[in-house]
């Protein structure tokens, strides 16, 4: 209980005092995420679209590992990425470890099977649903994947927040492509393991509570969008 | 998507010079670095960006040239390393000592005995011990006091001994929770803040000493090594000026590094 109030307390110092290493954690969690999610989102909504209206051998073994591909290991993204971007690896020479590019690549192979994924499921519903109509007007295939995926573009969000919910929250592909360098590639979860070692654990918890807050912010903005246009649309 | 791979390359984040430094927890949990680094950088504009690891892992980025520089302490470890050509130029830095710690009540009775003597009677209580586990140069240590104390934790460790495959930090935190015995260095003993009933038990003993080293990675091995800017930390550390600011880096007053560059 009373380690729960001293977290509570230093989350709120760290918030009011705007602390600017604080501040520039915050904004590369954000952006390393944000742009992982981008990413996977471009393309993963047309590659789960795709997946859900073309017949073709194999078919279903490719569903199968993308569904399963959700849970990857974040430890495993992170080490094969590593592998590659190490200067001993394949693409050692672009000089990319231990930068915010290589935490955006690993965190992007995290999140693209589950954008796409989701969004298979949510085109095939749809096109069950509605596929007889569009084939009747003889909607063309890519107008066809266009619209299934506007009139799905609610739950797709969802599957695009599930995916945002993900990186920022993964901790084991950061710390391992990024290295938790202070200052360059220190994010909101490896400050908080690095604080969990020190075993200042009110700092630590305090971190978790505003990632908390950091990411109900970005889910509470994101559901007034869409009601805000649902009540548009009538 | 683009712009945004574009914003986080590194050009565009960072302008200024750097190198990769790849060095253990214990440095950089003891705050060391957070002493030395703005020096260095005043000095010289390059900045030195460290990945904290365990020695082992520390000595494997080297090998595939991910770092530029080392600072780590396992000297067998980094002889071999030198040895194989992975690195140039090993150097004394400085050394602190590793302390024995475990809980105030004392069931095993160690307090102020001989280290080798103080294992065998952990062991023989069965007292639980936490074990970093990881290959760093803490647990590549503490090994070697098990065998100086003629103990085979391996076959006679069941039940207490606890290989836990984590940092100096998380082993203190499990070691406290368990109210168990562990080996860890002075300076993340001396920053730790999460103590609850652990306490140094042994300490002073001359096996117990930690040298720290500093290696150049070697640039003939990986092109993309900033051989230049590591030489000039290299130098800078184990020159008189990194000497005197180890020297001046304290915790509460308690000098945690002591330098002994020749």
């Amino acid at each position: 209980m009373h380690d729960l109030a001293a977290a509570l307390s230093t989350a709120l110092a760290l918030v009011t005092a705007f602390d600017p290493l604080m501040l520039d954690i915050v904004r590369l969690s954000v952006l390393v995420s944000g742009a992982a999610v981008l990413i996977a989102a471009v393309i993963g909504l047309p590659l789960g679209a795709v997946l859900a209206l073309t017949a073709f051998p194999g078919r279903g073994v490719l569903v199968v590992l993308l569904n399963a591909f959700m849970g990857l290991p974040p430890v495993v993204v992170g080490l094969a990425v590593y592998l590659l971007l190490s200067r001993a690896g394949p693409l050692g020479e672009m000089g990319l470890l231990f930068t915010p590019t290589a935490m955006v690549m690993a965190q992007t192979v995290l999140v693209l099977p589950i954008v796409a994924a989701l969004s298979r499921q949510v085109v095939a519903d749809l096109w069950e649903e509605y596929g007889e109509q569009l084939r009747s007007l003889g909607a063309s295939r890519p107008n066809v994947v266009m619209t299934l995926l506007w009139d799905g573009r609610f739950s797709l969000l969802t599957a695009v927040l599930a995916g945002f919910g993900r990186a920022s929250a993964e901790v084991g592909a950061v710390m391992i492509v990024g290295g938790n360098i202070s200052g360059v590639t220190r994010t909101m979860t490896t400050a908080i393991a690095l604080e969990t070692s020190k075993g200042d654990l009110p700092l630590a918890l305090g971190l978790g509570l505003i990632l908390i807050g950091l990411v109900t912010a970005v889910n509470a903005a994101v559901f007034l969008v869409g009601q805000a246009a649902r009540r548009r649309m009538g | 998507m683009l712009a945004a791979m574009l914003l986080l390359s590194p050009g565009a984040w960072a302008q200024e010079r750097f190198i990769t430094l790849a060095s253990t927890t214990s440095t950089e949990q003891s705050g060391l670095f957070g002493h030395l680094l703005p020096l260095f950088k005043a000095e010289t504009g390059i900045d030195v960006r460290v990945v904290a690891v365990g020695t082992g892992q520390a000595l494997k980025l080297g090998e595939r040239g991910d770092a530029d520089a080392l600072l780590v302490h396992d000297r067998a470890g980094e002889d071999k390393f030198v040895a194989e050509g992975f690195g140039i130029d090993r150097r004394d830095v400085m050394y602190n000592d590793f302390v024995v710690v475990g809980p105030a009540a004392d069931p095993a009775g160690i307090k102020g005995r001989g280290v080798a003597e103080a294992f065998g009677r952990i062991a023989a209580a069965k007292a639980p011990f936490a074990s970093r586990g990881d290959d760093s140069g803490t647990h590549r240590s503490e090994l070697r006091i098990w065998k100086t104390a003629g103990v085979d934790v391996k076959a006679a460790g069941a039940g207490w001994y606890r290989e836990l495959g984590s940092g100096m930090g998380p082993t203190l935190n499990t070691a406290a929770g368990m109210n168990a015995h562990a080996l860890a260095d002075r300076g993340t003993w001396a920053s730790f803040k999460n103590r609850q009933a652990l306490t140094i038990l042994v300490e002073g003993d001359k096996t117990l000493f930690n040298p720290y080293g500093s290696i150049l990675v070697n640039p003939a091995r990986h092109a993309g090594v900033k051989a230049a800017d590591a030489a000039a930390w290299h130098r800078w550390l184990t020159g008189p000026k990194g000497q005197a600011a180890i020297a001046g880096f304290k915790i509460g007053g308690e000098q945690l590094f002591f330098p002994d560059a020749r």
